[in-house]
């Protein structure tokens, strides 16, 4: 259990680096390194299948980050008295009400690890109902097939999206619209 | 103008390349036997298109898969996963796995959890691409970026 916690310490220096250095592509790696150790985290707590999954979308995501940094682009910081100090004092309350609610919620959780797979146990059980040797893909798209839609019309809509305000003709005509002003 | 990364680049892309598409196959084919499923090896089977786009330059990758069918195979991916879905009405209710089970452990078992995850596959490796490419494009007009 010892790794796991040095992991997640290094993990919180790596997002503190990620947020506080000056240079945007060492701050891109940071966040890579944030992502990696948490790869090997769900390898230690046995879940090969997110550690996959994560690992390759680390690199996809690593890989765009990379590139948009490479755009030269006024980044200039933006800096306000007065709101600066508003914006300050609202995340300051938000994180504390938030903090004040989360320990609330965890007394009523029960204990880690008990009791074992109350919830789950069906899913589990010697009899293979879904035919599936790997559980974690009977469950996403047997039991709960609902969800595993409900994901892919998540990125569905995003990649939609992305694409609807990315591509040339709608660039093309706000530009068009500039030049007419 | 030469386009592209260094010959080294090219080189090793020409072999690692198939090799990473091919594994993104045999994530996607054997998700419900191993760890993995459709949405790993999807983003897998873009990566290596990916790592094509920055070795060769977009033409090269574009050249197999034009844009038009990255969207269209997005589409089809979904479609395929909502058909295995509606197919559970035929015996009764929404996402029913009413396809012979087989024996577990084979390929071929498990019902409608494979032809879920190649859709799945499909949809995810080609949506990531057509992503990635629609971000190159928007590199290629300097000086226009608002």
């Amino acid at each position: 259990m010892i790794e796991l916690y040095l992991l997640l310490i290094f993990m919180i220096i790596g997002a503190i680096v990620a947020v506080e250095i000056r240079s945007l592509l060492s701050s891109v790696v940071a966040v890579g390194v944030v992502g990696f150790a948490l790869c090997v985290v769900f390898f230690i707590l046995r879940a090969p299948d997110v550690a996959i999954t994560q690992l390759i979308v680390e690199i996809i995501a690593l890989v765009i980050l990379i590139r948009v940094t490479g755009i030269k682009r006024d980044v200039t910081e933006m800096r306000g008295e007065q709101r600066e100090l508003i914006t300050q004092g609202v995340s300051v309350g938000a994180v504390i009400a938030l903090a004040v609610f989360f320990f609330l919620a965890i007394r009523l959780l029960p204990e880690f690890g008990k009791p074992l797979m109350s919830l789950s146990k069906d899913y589990f059980s010697p009899l293979i109902k879904s035919g599936a040797i790997n559980r974690v893909a009977s469950v996403l798209l047997d039991f709960r097939a609902y969800d595993t839609l409900g994901e892919a019309t998540v990125l569905f809509t995003a990649v939609v999206g992305a694409i609807a305000i990315l591509r040339k003709r709608g660039r093309k005509k706000v530009e068009e619209e500039d030049r007419e002003e | 103008m030469k386009e592209g990364m260094t010959v080294i680049v090219k080189t090793i892309t020409r072999f690692v390349g198939v090799m990473i598409m091919l594994f993104g196959v045999y994530i996607v084919l054997h998700g419900h036997l191993s760890p993995g499923g459709g949405f790993a090896g999807g983003v897998l089977l873009a990566s290596g298109f990916i790592l094509l786009t920055l070795a060769f330059g977009k033409d090269v990758s574009l050249k197999i898969l034009p844009q038009w069918l990255a969207s269209a195979l997005e589409s089809v991916g979904a479609l395929i996963f909502l058909g295995m879905a509606l197919l559970g009405f035929a015996g009764g209710f929404f996402f029913l796995n009413l396809l012979p089970k087989g024996e577990a452990g084979e390929l071929m078992s498990a019902g409608i959890i494979p032809l879920c995850n190649i859709g799945i596959g499909i949809k995810v490796g080609a949506a990531l691409f057509a992503v990635f490419m629609v971000l190159i494009m928007l590199r290629i007009r300097p000086g226009k970026e608002e």
